[in-house]
């Protein structure tokens, strides 16, 4: 498979998150928006790492793994991420009794 | 057209078509549940590609246990249609705008590169395999992983020093 239709995929993927972040006002459906950037950026990241594999095979058997790795950490960190962000949100909705985020505007004050 | 093809294309559909049902949602329920889709159809991406681990960790932690975690929170907070707060719809298409600017940017800048030709070879290659990931994880990734366990234990306990008070 081409790697082009892989990069289309991923940008259309990380547009539609974008598009999530920027139109709603739930702070819930953000955080899940920006789930879906980070598997986005995570499939783009798995087909170069095939995409090097193949280029680099001649070199070492291994080539390209490194991609694979790396989404395993990110996969990692956004566990660690959503643990801690889903509790700032209950947080926010014991305070205010709302998740819009329109709320949180006290800095601007 | 071969079957991988097909996959990758219906697969492709159905990641794109479950994402935009996320965002235009208006019950935060369904847009978990078009999110876990989303996310098997990338796991598909993933086992098409050859690398199973990822698939396969790919289904466990996020259509699994973060998705899981989304939906404990949005019953806990009673959420629904009903209660879901709305954008005035000129900021909403301010944000269509802004989104689909950068995709027409993103699309422009990748015209001019170099990537023609290129491929990504589906079904073949063995560095998607766990022994091959753990042979690499446990030797030149080791000091990362130990690391991200410390990351773990500062995420529990932020958790759970945010949601004691």
């Amino acid at each position: 498979m081409l790697i082009e239709r892989y990069i289309y995929l991923a940008i259309a993927l990380f547009c539609i998150g974008i598009v999530g972040v920027l139109a709603r006002r739930n702070a819930i459906i953000i955080f899940m928006c920006i789930e879906l950037m980070l598997n986005a950026v995570n499939l783009l990241l798995v087909a170069f790492s095939k995409m090097h594999h193949v280029a680099g095979v001649a070199k070492s058997a291994s080539a390209g793994i490194d991609g694979q790795l790396f989404v395993f950490f990110i996969m990692v960190v956004a566990a660690a991420e959503v643990s801690v962000g889903l509790a700032i949100i209950v947080m926010m909705y014991r305070n205010t009794h709302s998740v819009d985020v329109n709320f949180l505007n006290r800095l601007k004050h | 057209m071969d079957i991988s093809q097909v996959l990758f294309y219906a697969l492709s559909a159905m990641a794109l078509g479950s994402a935009i049902m996320v965002v235009i949602s208006r019950n935060p329920v369904h847009s978990v549940l078009w999110l876990i889709i989303t996310f098997f159809a990338i796991s598909g991406h993933y086992i098409l590609l050859n690398a199973q681990f990822l698939g396969i960790v790919n289904l466990i932690v996020y259509a699994g246990a973060i998705m899981v975690l989304f939906l404990f929170v949005i019953m806990l907070m009673n959420l629904n249609a009903e209660t879901e707060p709305q954008k005035n719809k000129w900021l909403k298409l301010a944000g269509v705008v802004a989104g689909g600017c950068l995709l027409l940017v993103l699309v422009a800048a990748l015209k001019q590169a170099e990537v023609k030709g290129k491929v990504a070879e589906l079904g073949t290659g063995d560095i998607g395999l766990i022994k091959n990931l753990g042979n690499a994880l446990f030797t030149d990734f080791v000091v990362p992983f130990e690391i991200s366990s410390i990351l773990f234990l500062s995420a529990m306990v932020g958790a759970v020093v945010i949601g004691k008070k």
